[in-house]
């Protein structure tokens, strides 16, 4: 039963995510396949934004696959493919939109709250005041104690 | 001084409310992508007509005049939805210009002949290169092209009666006003 878990765990934790690329569509040389996948995976797909275009399975995207493919056999650069990319959708299309005032709190969100979660909790750790030791007991109540003995 | 610190939640809290609401009150689409090329020239292109047509479209035909470009197909559902919008704005004599995208020729002409076809011209876009080319992300799109060849609206959705009355012919007027 264990050995299962551990096998269904490793099996997940060994798949990448899935691309919606096919045969078909990849490019004939593995290295510039490869390079089309790394640009592919740095554009957000505009049609259901949350994917990357290499995992979006939408029509499309499947068109800016191309667009990437075509522009990479024709010899542009990763840098060039991704500059043609953004003067048509801005920094939408970037999955790493750049550092810029509309997107500071994009990048710094994120750190800010881990530093403003660590001295706050660095603070309510040290200060917390310890439980005082606990009163003698009175007389009356030694005595009350005796009585249920 | 300590007490302070149990405000903070709230505040926290009263300003994500103010930050989430404000675009759902004002009506703000957020799937909608802003899109760069707003008061950029025209991309250069040259698309072909359709078969039976005279003309197809080129960027050189979207100059001289405040004129609509509207990117449609006949697989495109919200087309036929907004169909009946432009041809309330080619009776109001604002020219529309057409990118048909990703179509099958016939199936393009059949949904011309069977809702009206509001084009001065329409470009063929089999393979969706323009359409990228105007950061088009579907279909479908509309964008104001002002007399100098410059894309000075876009809309990424189907027009409305209320698109026309509030926001394409105030703008047009404006830009035909020369502003």
């Amino acid at each position: 039963m264990r050995r299962t878990f551990a096998i269904i765990a490793l099996a997940l934790s060994l798949a990448g995510p899935a691309l919606a690329v096919e045969p078909s569509e990849m490019l004939k040389d593995p290295a510039q396949e490869a390079r089309a996948q790394a640009i592919g995976r740095q554009l957000r797909c505009p049609v259901c934004k949350t994917e990357s275009i290499e995992e979006s399975d939408a029509d499309f995207t499947r068109d800016l696959r191309k667009v990437v493919r075509e522009q990479i056999a024709a010899g542009k650069s990763d840098k060039e493919v991704l500059n043609f990319m953004h003067d048509r959708y801005g920094d939408f299309i970037l999955l790493r939109p750049p550092f810029k005032p509309t997107t500071w709190a994009l990048w710094l969100a994120p750190p800010a709250i881990l530093v403003l979660g660590g001295i706050f909790a660095f603070f309510m750790t040290r200060r917390r005041p310890t439980t005082p030791e606990a009163a003698p007991l009175t007389a009356a109540e030694k005595a009350e104690v005796e009585a249920l003995k | 001084m300590r007490r302070l610190i149990f405000i903070v939640p709230i505040l926290v809290f009263v300003g994500l409310t103010i930050y989430f609401a404000t675009p759902l009150l004002r009506g703000t689409d957020p799937s909608l992508i802003p899109s760069p090329l707003i008061d950029k020239p025209v991309p250069a292109f040259e698309l072909p007509p359709l078969p039976g047509y005279q003309k197809g479209l080129s960027s050189g035909d979207l100059k001289g005049q405040v004129q609509i470009v509207n990117i449609f197909a006949s697989w495109c559902i919200p087309c036929r939805a907004e169909a009946p919008a432009l041809m309330t704005l080619k009776n109001m004599n604002i020219p529309i210009q057409g990118i048909n995208q990703k179509d099958k020729p016939a199936d393009a002409l059949e949904y011309l002949k069977e809702l009206g076809d509001p084009y001065v011209s329409i470009g063929m876009d089999i393979d969706r290169k323009v359409s990228i080319d105007w950061g088009a992300y579907g279909a479908p799109e509309t964008f104001i092209v002002d007399a100098e060849g410059r894309i000075r609206y876009k809309q990424a959705a189907p027009i409305t009666q209320d698109d026309i009355d509030n926001t394409i012919v105030p703008l047009i007027n404006k830009l035909r006003a020369g502003k």
